[in-house]
């Protein structure tokens, strides 16, 4: 297996945490609202066959929650600054749920610096019709039923190596939360709707939209809307997965990823 | 010390198996489950009982804010403040206060704040809370994290809107306007400001860089508030401020008063039970939204936050609630005694009595309202002597100041010449 491993870089805004390992084209991976770890499996499996560059948003990780970063654009040009600062030329730009939602404004911001471009269920969007549950009202017990299709194996997978009963494991636990969901809060609270919708059309890169048939966050008719807001789009539905695609049927996300060349 | 009686106007009409059967009293509360006909009757008696307190002799009398939930019946503490203010004519109002992150832009505070201060002829007392994350985040819309800024932008520029005599522009992050002149001014340029907080540094700070008294309004009683304040404390000795005067703190307490411990119990016991039991349900996920508090405030205190202690008081008995310090409840004697040691043991000169407890009727509350009033306060109005000269926390009305004319019926009103 291809380790990851965890480097910093400076930017203006803040010293940013970066997984990266692998060989192969050039992937930069944009995590969700989760974050992402070293450890991750399907970081690892995409490090198989890409060179991924995964930075931590500013909290996520051990890394410090950063002031200056409060808005959609900043958030979009600072996800440029760190492509910039590893010396990226138009890698592939993968981005999961909040990350899904970067990466489309970092491709509608500059529709000529992105060409390949995997929205994994994306954030972004706000359907009346189809109201996303509110994730920043729930405790941590709740967020597997909204976000796996296997709820039970989810629940394992999200509480593996937890122990909650011990006070400083716990401690950390709710700091951690804090920072990350605080940050994350900036552009996903109280609506994840920054204004992308209005934006889409910019967007210029051949774009792959990657959805769980049984997401329960983002439901499916938000992988419709993306599809019809960006021109050219391809959206694939992928069966027994949920919100979190990427650990549920990572094979099968992968193998969509490839099509992008 | 400065007596304010505090009203939360908690909905009275929750069914008894409220806890049981809705996950929440505030930000998604079955909405069917308030009545506005009954509302009106609510409204009115709540009026009353602060009018009444004015009529006791209490220094104050207090509203707050909060939106979305059966705890609280005031999303606009203004409009109580106003509607008292014409009838109730020698208390402080004191309104505890306007949640600044939430007025857009926030110079209607500035606005509002002089029009009571001028209405009232100087009886404000104003408060700039945070406000809770369930109204501020969940109910009105402020990103957690971003809270904070904007609380304190606004909070500098409602201090600059009294305070400049000529037309400024403000450039702020989250406001901007050309023309700032606000019209009126107040008769106290600044009303004293007392701040709610929950035991961060930053709060303690807050209170002493701009000398406004720091409450803590907490139901749990004065035994757990002590580590609490003492951090106020230490932490203002650690500045080396000029003073420890008592009436840089406040605290919120629940009071009954009967002519008897065992009339207390008998008289206010479902009462309280109605409050702690399902006032204070509030489902888990509202009551702290990431990025909320400051991650120097989580890692003091951070599980602290799940409030375990509203789980206990929920079903606690009325002898654990008494004995816990939940609440200070009994004869004039036993009270007494009682807020003795609170008041030492905090150091705090302004305390704020929570009177009305839940859905105790009108007529009760009168009687504990007036026992305390007439059998407590007297005897604990000089614990602090040596400060009596403070005048920077409290209101400093006109000396000469209007009075409502007299109600006229149409007769009255054409000069009885019908």
């Amino acid at each position: 297996m291809t380790a990851l491993c965890l480097n910093k870089i400076k930017t203006h805004h803040a010293v940013v945490d970066v997984l990266s390992g692998g060989n192969g084209p050039d992937l930069f991976f944009l995590h969700g609202a989760g974050g992402v770890t070293a450890e991750d499996p399907f970081l690892t499996a995409l490090a198989q066959r890409y060179r991924v560059h995964a930075p931590l948003v500013p909290g996520y990780g051990a890394s410090d929650e950063c002031e200056s970063i409060r808005t959609m654009l900043d958030f979009t040009l600072h996800s440029y600054d760190v492509m910039d600062a590893l010396g990226l030329r138009k890698p592939i730009v993968v981005g999961h749920s909040m990350g899904g939602m970067m990466a489309a404004e970092m491709a509608a911001i500059a529709p000529h610096d992105i060409d390949r471009l995997c929205l994994l269920c994306p954030a972004g969007l706000w359907l009346d019709e189809y109201p996303m549950p509110d994730i920043f009202s729930m405790v941590p017990y709740e967020l597997p039923a909204v976000l796996f299709h296997d709820v039970e194996a989810g629940a394992a997978m999200m509480t593996a190596g937890a122990d909650f009963s011990d006070l400083t494991f716990l401690q950390n636990f709710l700091v951690q939360n804090a920072r990350q969901l605080g940050m994350a809060g900036k552009i996903l609270f109280p609506i994840a709707d920054r204004g992308l919708s209005e934006r889409l059309y910019r967007i210029r890169a051949k774009t792959l939209l990657v959805w769980g048939a049984s997401d329960r966050l983002t439901p499916l008719p938000y992988g419709e809307a993306f599809k019809k807001g960006i021109a050219g789009s391809e959206l694939i539905v992928i069966e027994k997965a949920g919100h979190m695609l990427p650990l549920e049927q990572t094979d099968a996300v992968i193998r969509a990823i490839d099509r992008l060349g | 010390m400065k007596f304010t009686w505090f009203n939360l106007m908690p909905w009275p009409h929750l069914p008894a198996d409220f806890r049981k059967k809705h996950r929440s009293v505030w930000v998604d509360i079955d909405a069917k489950l308030y009545d506005p006909v009954k509302g009106h009757v609510v409204y009115n008696n709540y009026l009353d009982m602060l009018e009444y307190a004015d009529a006791m002799g209490y220094d104050g009398i207090g509203v707050n804010e909060h939106h979305q939930n059966a705890y609280g019946l005031m999303p606009s503490p203004n409009i109580m403040a106003a509607a008292v203010s014409r009838r109730a004519l020698n208390a402080a109002v004191v309104v505890l206060g306007n949640s600044l992150s939430l007025y857009n832009p926030p110079i209607r505070v500035a606005e509002e704040f002089a029009m009571l201060d001028v209405i009232t002829g100087g009886r404000l007392v104003a408060g700039f809370p945070v406000g809770t994350s369930m109204d501020t985040n969940f109910c009105y819309g402020d990103i957690p994290a971003l809270t904070r800024e904007r609380y304190q932008e606004a909070h500098d520029l409602v201090r600059k809107a009294w305070r400049e005599t000529e037309p400024f522009a403000w450039n702020g992050r989250y406001t901007k306007l050309r023309h700032v002149n606000t019209w009126p001014k107040p008769i106290q340029n600044p009303p004293p400001i007392h701040i709610p907080g929950g035991g961060s540094v930053e709060t303690y700070d807050f209170c002493l860089d701009n000398v406004y008294s720091y409450s803590y309004l907490s139901f749990s009683g004065y035994i757990r508030a002590k580590a609490l304040l003492q951090g106020y404390w230490d932490r203002l000795a650690e500045r080396n401020e000029p003073d420890a005067s008592p009436y840089r703190a406040g605290f919120a307490q629940t009071i009954c008063v009967a002519e008897t411990d065992a009339q207390a119990e008998e008289l206010y016991s479902e009462h309280v039970n109605y409050f702690f039991n399902r006032c204070l349900h509030i489902a888990p996920g509202f009551a702290d939204a990431p990025g909320y508090r400051t991650i120097k405030t989580i890692k003091s205190g951070a599980l602290s936050q799940f409030s375990p202690n509203f789980e206990e008081a929920a079903h606690m008995s009325w002898k654990d609630l008494v004995e816990g310090g939940f609440i200070i409840a009994g004869s004039p004697d036993t009270v007494r005694e009682r807020m003795e040691d609170l008041i030492k043991g905090l150091r705090v000169g302004n305390i704020f009595c929570l009177m009305h407890v839940g859905d105790m009727p009108l007529e009760k509350t009168k009687y504990s309202t007036r026992l305390f009033a007439e059998k407590v306060m007297p005897r604990l109005r000089n614990m602090w002597p040596e400060y009596d000269n403070d005048t920077r926390f409290w209101c400093q009305p006109l000396a000469k100041r209007a009075t409502p004319g007299p109600v006229s019926d149409y007769n009255a009103a054409i000069g009885g010449n019908r």
